[in-house]
């Protein structure tokens, strides 16, 4: 009973992932990863006669059974890496991820130092000089005053 | 500790600064390219940087150096550029006119796809060496913001004109001609 259960339950999962991996990759999802190299903006953004090629070059290969990581390659190997949107996350590419990050880190730690650095400058907070006796005579008169 | 923290603090921002203003140089220094054409046209002779591209006309590559001695029209087109399919023809007669002089008409092919030159060059019956650069890498180097645009080199690989847009008209038929006899030293 439980061994049908544990198929019942992991049947559709195991469907769904098969059916993802067997489903052709997405003309449109494509079109959106991948950049025009005239107008250098995605593909589904821009008209231009290259753009125009490209996803008709995505449709033919896309028809002829391709993966998308296929198309992509074949459209680096004319255009470059420049072609994808996103940079491949590894080799050069990777710096594209790593320097933001680190350029995070190197801000939060300047900024640790810094107020850890103004902090202590600043020092221990020392008590007010009292005031001229004068001064806290009229001050209390004019508390009265207000008060009265 | 304060005072090593400043400093360190100090120091960091002096990097950033000086890290930027080496960037804003680079860039400008690689944005120089655009000034051929006008350098050209001030009657300098600038440099034509060069390179190695694949060609597709034939296996191999082509570099540009290899072809000092000769008078070149560096062409730069797409099959996708309707003017270069007005101008290529012409640049056929100019190859087949000009090649027993030492002149050498150079098609580079950019932001395309081979395939479609391959078929453009067939289409139009060129036989003029064509070398591509699918990325585009050389457009910046010659400042190159549109297709198609000619330089015509003189046998030491500087600039004598630059040809901004299709050389279709009468004009710049004759610009172009006056441009080669110049560079061959005529």
């Amino acid at each position: 009973m439980r061994r049908v259960l544990l198929v019942a339950l992991l049947l559709p999962a195991a469907l769904a992932l098969g059916a993802a991996a067997a489903s052709p990759p997405s003309a449109a999802e494509l079109e959106a990863e991948l950049v025009c190299p005239v107008c250098e903006t995605t593909l589904d953004q821009s008209n231009a006669p290259v753009a125009e090629r490209m996803k008709a070059f995505i449709r033919e290969r896309i028809a002829a059974g391709d993966s998308e990581q296929e198309i992509k390659d074949a459209l680096v190997a004319e255009f470059g890496p420049g072609v994808l949107a996103r940079p491949p996350e590894g080799g050069f590419g990777l710096l594209a991820w790593l320097l933001p990050l680190a350029a995070l880190a190197g801000g939060g730690i300047a900024a640790i130092l810094l107020v850890r650095a103004w902090s202590r400058r600043r020092g221990p907070l020392e008590p007010e000089p009292p005031l001229a006796p004068e001064l806290e005579r009229r001050v209390d008169e004019e508390l009265a005053r207000f008060e009265g | 500790m304060a005072r090593r923290a400043r400093l360190v603090g100090q120091g960091v921002a002096i990097g950033l600064v000086v890290l930027l203003l080496v960037l804003l140089a680079w860039s400008l220094v690689r944005s120089e390219g655009g000034d051929l054409a006008a350098a050209a046209a001030r009657g300098e002779r600038p440099r034509a940087p060069d390179f190695t591209l694949e060609r597709l006309d034939r296996e191999g590559e082509l570099r540009l150096e290899s072809l000092r001695g000769q008078v070149v029209v560096l062409n730069f087109w797409a099959s996708w550029c309707i003017p270069c399919k007005e101008e290529a023809p012409y640049l056929e007669r100019i190859w087949r006119e000009h090649r027993e002089r030492g002149v050498v008409v150079v098609g580079l092919d950019a932001k395309d796809f081979r395939r479609d030159a391959r078929a453009f060059m067939r289409r139009y019956g060129l036989t003029f060496p064509i070398v591509y650069d699918g990325p585009g890498d050389t457009l910046s180097a010659y400042g190159v913001t549109g297709f198609p645009e000619t330089f015509v080199l003189d046998p030491d690989g500087r600039v004598v004109e630059a040809f901004i847009g299709a050389i279709d008209t009468d004009p710049d038929r004759m610009r172009l001609r006056a441009a080669l006899e110049r560079a061959l030293g005529r």
